[in-house]
C-alpha cells in the first residue's frame, strides 16, 4: 500500500531531477557532426581545461576556465568559512535559554529569507555603491570612500549574508537536540567550559556543521546572480560560465560539460565531508 | 566519625514553588546514605545542590567543613551517576571510561590500565570499543559506573541509578553496588523512592517528603521507629487510626484502651497510631481488645495476610497462622508495639511533628 502513495512522488523526482540531468549529460557527451549528425565526444571537457590558444604554454591554473573554476571553489571555501566562524557561535547563543524562550534571534534570522533572494541583493548593490549608504557614512565621518562594489569582497559579502542562516539553522538545530545532561555529566568528571565545548559540544554539533558546510558551499560554489549583482558584467564565477553559455552564446554542449564538472566538485566535496561525519546522521539535514 | 558532607538549613524555591524547605543533613565518610522519598519531593534538587548543578536559594554546603557554594561542579571531588546514565554517545567504552582522566591529563599508560582496572570492576571486560548506543539498559549502567568510580572520587551521587532496569537485574546491582560502596570505601548519596532498595541498601535513611526531611536513621530504627504517619505509611505496610492519648502509658483507639510506652503528650491529645501487621495478635474474640471479623485471607508465602474488619476499620494483619474467612475474631497488641505519633496538622507537617526528625543521624 505505501508504495502506491511514493508513485507521484518518483514520477515527480523522474521529470525534474532525473530526466534533467541525463539531458545535461548527454548534451556534455555530444555534439553536432560536420555532417549534421550527433556524434560522442568529451571535446567540450578539453575544452574546459585546454588554454586559451591552442598550442600556447600556459600554466593549468591560469587558464581561463580553470582559473574560474579555482576562484570559484575558493570564493566557496572563503564564505563557508566566515559562515562558520560568524554562524557557529551566534547558533550557540540561540540555544541559551533567554534567547532561545523568545526565539527572538531565529525570527531576525528568518525575516530576511521571506523577501526574494534578488531583491535582498540588489539591496547591497545601493549600499555599497559609490554614493552608497556605506560611503556616505564614510565621508561624513571624514574617512576615505571605499570602493568594494565589483570586487571578491562584494561577491564574499553577498554570499555570507545570503547564506549565513543555512550555516545557523543545521548548527542550531543539532546543538538544540543535545541532552544538556551531557554537558553536565562532563562537568561532572572535571571538565571546565573549554573542554566541555572541545570534547563534548562541538563533537556533537559536528553533524550540523556538516550539513551547514554542504548547505553553504555548494551554492557558493554554484552561484551566478549573486556574483552577477555584486561582481559586475566582467565578474566569472562557474556559474556565469554556464549561465553565459546557455543564454549568451548558445552553445548547450559546452555548457553542460561546464555544469557536469561542478557537479562532479560538489560530488567531490560531499565524499570528503562523509569521511568526517562518522556516520551517525544524527541532526542532518537532508541533503542527498 | 568525619562528616564530610554538611547541608546547613538549604532552601530552593522556584519562583513562588518551595521545592527544599530548611533541610539539614550531614553525611559521615564511607556512609551509604539514601534520600527516600516520593516523586516530585525534592530528592534530584537536594542531589544536584550537593553537585554544584544548582545553587540553593539560601543555606551552605560543606565539605569536609568548608562551604563549596561558590566551587562549580567541575572542580568538586565527587562525581555523579545521573538519572538516565548521559553517557557520551561520540565515544566509545573506553573513551566514556577515560573522559575525566583525559582532562586530568593523566599519562597514557595510568589511563589504559584505569580502563582495565575500572570494566573489570563492573564485568564489562573486552567491551572497550563498543558504542554506548549498543549496549543494554544494564551494560549503560555499569559504564557509567566505571566512569564515575576512574576519577577515584570521594563522594558519590546516585540519582536513582537501577529505575530504569528490570526487576530481576536490579536486585543484582542492588548487591553489587552495596558490595563495591564497601570495598571502595567511598561515600555513597543515593536516591530513590523505592523503600525495600533503601532498606536493602543504606547505612542511613532519609525520608523526604515536600521539600524536608521527615525522618533521618539507620533503616531498622525507621522501619521500627517510623516518627510520623507519613514515614509509617511510606515505609513498610502499617495500620494507621486515630487515636486520643489518655494519660502517659495509656492510649485509646478503635474504640479499646491499650497500654503503651509512650508519653508526653497532653492528655487527651490527638494522636496518630500506627501498628504493623505483623504486630498485631490474633486470639479467640473473648481474649482480645478489639473484636472483628476476618474478611479475606490472602496466602503470601511466608505468611498470611488477612482483613479483619472491627468497628468500622479494615486491620491489615499478617501472620503464619490463618485464621479462615468469616470467623469472628478478638485483636490485641502489645504495649511496645503501638507506636503513638504526634498529628501531621492537616497537609503541611508543624513544627512539633518534624524537628526532632533532623539531623539525628548517628
Ligand atoms: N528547574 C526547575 N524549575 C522549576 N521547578 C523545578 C525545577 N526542577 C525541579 N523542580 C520542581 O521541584 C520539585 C522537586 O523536584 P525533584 O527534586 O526533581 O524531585 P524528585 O527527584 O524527588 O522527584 C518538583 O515539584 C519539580 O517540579
Ligand atoms: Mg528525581
Amino acid at each position: 500500500m505505501k508504495r502506491l502513495f511514493a508513485y507521484p512522488y518518483i514520477l515527480w523526482m523522474g521529470i525534474f531531477i532525473v530526466v534533467p540531468l541525463l539531458l545535461v549529460v548527454y548534451y556534455s557527451v555530444t555534439a553536432t557532426g560536420p555532417d549534421g549528425n550527433t556524434i560522442f565526444t568529451f571535446d567540450h571537457f578539453r575544452r574546459f581545461f585546454a588554454p586559451i590558444t591552442p598550442g600556447m604554454d600556459q600554466p593549468l591554473r591560469e587558464r581561463i576556465f580553470v582559473s574560474v573554476a579555482l576562484r570559484s571553489i575558493r570564493l566557496a571555501l572563503q564564505s563557508t568559512g566566515i559562515c562558520l566562524l560568524l554562524g557557529y557561535p551566534v547558533a550557540y547563543i540561540m540555544t541559551r535559554k533567554e534567547y532561545s524562550e523568545k526565539s527572538v534571534l531565529l525570527f531576525m534570522l528568518l525575516v530576511p529569507m521571506w523577501m526574494n533572494f534578488l531583491l535582498r541583493t540588489y539591496a547591497w548593490l545601493t549600499i555599497l555603491e559609490r554614493n552608497g549608504l556605506v560611503n556616505q557614512l564614510l565621508s561624513r565621518m571624514g574617512l576615505p570612500m571605499i570602493d568594494i562594489l565589483y570586487t571578491d569582497a562584494a561577491v564574499l559579502l553577498g554570499m555570507v549574508y545570503n547564506f549565513l542562516p543555512f550555516m545557523i539553522l543545521p548548527i542550531y538545530t543539532s546543538l538544540k537536540k543535545m541532552d544538556p545532561r551531557l554537558i553536565e555529566a562532563a562537568q561532572d568528571l572535571g571538565a571546565g567550559g573549554v573542554s566541555v565545548f572541545a570534547r563534548v559540544v562541538f563533537p556533537l554539533s559536528l553533524p550540523g556543521v556538516i550539513s551547514g558546510i554542504t548547505m553553504v558551499f555548494m551554492p557558493g560554489a554554484a552561484t551566478f546572480i549573486i556574483s552577477n549583482l555584486l561582481g559586475g558584467q566582467q565578474y566569472f564565477l562557474l556559474g556565469n560560465l554556464v549561465e553565459m553559455q546557455f543564454l549568451n552564446v548558445g552553445d548547450w554542449h559546452f555548457g553542460s560539460a561546464i555544469a557536469v564538472i561542478m557537479m562532479l566538485l560538489m560530488v567531490a566535496s560531499m565524499v570528503i565531508l562523509s569521511l568526517f561525519d562518522k556516520g551517525e546522521n544524527q541532526g542532518r539535514s537532508t541533503i542527498i | 566519625m568525619n562528616r564530610i558532607i554538611d547541608l546547613v538549613d538549604v532552601s530552593m524555591t522556584y519562583g513562588k514553588q518551595t521545592v527544599l524547605n530548611h533541610v539539614d543533613l550531614y553525611i559521615n565518610q564511607n556512609e551509604f546514605l539514601t534520600l527516600l522519598g516520593p516523586s516530585g519531593c525534592g530528592k534530584t534538587t537536594t542531589l544536584r545542590i550537593i553537585g554544584g548543578f544548582e545553587q540553593p536559594t539560601t543555606g551552605d554546603v560543606l565539605f569536609n567543613g568548608t562551604s563549596i557554594l561558590h566551587t562549580p561542579p567541575h572542580k568538586r571531588p565527587l562525581n555523579t551517576i545521573f538519572q538516565r546514565y548521559a553517557l557520551f554517545p561520540h565515544l566509545d567504552v573506553a573513551g566514556n571510561v577515560a573522559f575525566g582522566l583525559k582532562i586530568k591529563k593523566k599519562p597514557r599508560e595510568v589511563i589504559n590500565k584505569k580502563i582495565a582496572d575500572m570494566l573489570r570492576l563492573v564485568n564489562l571486560e573486552g567491551y572497550e570499543s563498543r558504542s554506548t548506543l549498543s549496549l543494554s539498559g544494564g551494560q549503560q549502567q555499569r559504564v557509567a559506573i566505571a566512569r564515575a568510580l576512574a576519577n577515584e572520587p570521594q563522594v558519590l551521587l546516585l540519582d536513582e541509578p537501577l529505575g530504569a532496569l528490570d526487576l530481576q537485574l536490579r536486585k543484582e546491582m542492588q548487591v553489587e553496588l552495596k558490595n563495591m560502596q564497601r570495598e571502595l570505601g567511598i561515600t555513597f548519596v543515593f536516591v530513590t523512592h523505592d523503600q525495600e532498595e533503601a532498606l536493602t541498601m543504606s547505612d542511613t535513611i532519609a525520608v523526604m517528603n515536600e521539600g524536608r526531611i521527615l525522618q533521618i536513621g539507620k533503616p531498622e530504627d525507621i522501619y521500627n521507629e517510623p516518627k510520623n504517619a507519613f514515614v509509617a505509611r511510606f515505609i513498610g505496610e502499617s495500620n494507621i487510626l486515630e487515636g486520643i492519648m489518655r494519660e502517659d502509658f495509656r492510649v485509646s483507639f478503635a474504640n479499646a484502651e491499650f497500654a503503651c510506652i509512650d508519653k508526653g503528650f497532653a492528655q487527651n491529645e490527638a494522636v496518630d497510631i500506627v501498628v504493623r501487621p505483623e504486630d498485631v495478635r490474633i486470639c479467640a474474640q473473648n481474649e482480645g481488645r478489639v473484636k472483628g471479623r476476618v474478611t479475606q485471607v490472602i496466602f503470601k508465602g511466608v505468611h498470611y495476610e488477612m482483613h479483619v474488619e472491627a468497628q468500622g476499620f479494615l486491620w491489615k494483619i499478617h501472620s503464619t497462622v490463618q485464621a479462615p474467612a468469616g470467623e469472628e475474631v478478638g485483636l490485641d497488641i502489645a504495649p511496645d508495639l503501638i507506636h503513638v505519633m504526634k498529628k501531621e496538622n492537616g497537609k503541611r507537617n508543624t513544627e512539633s511533628g518534624i524537628k526532632g526528625a533532623e539531623g539525628s543521624a548517628s
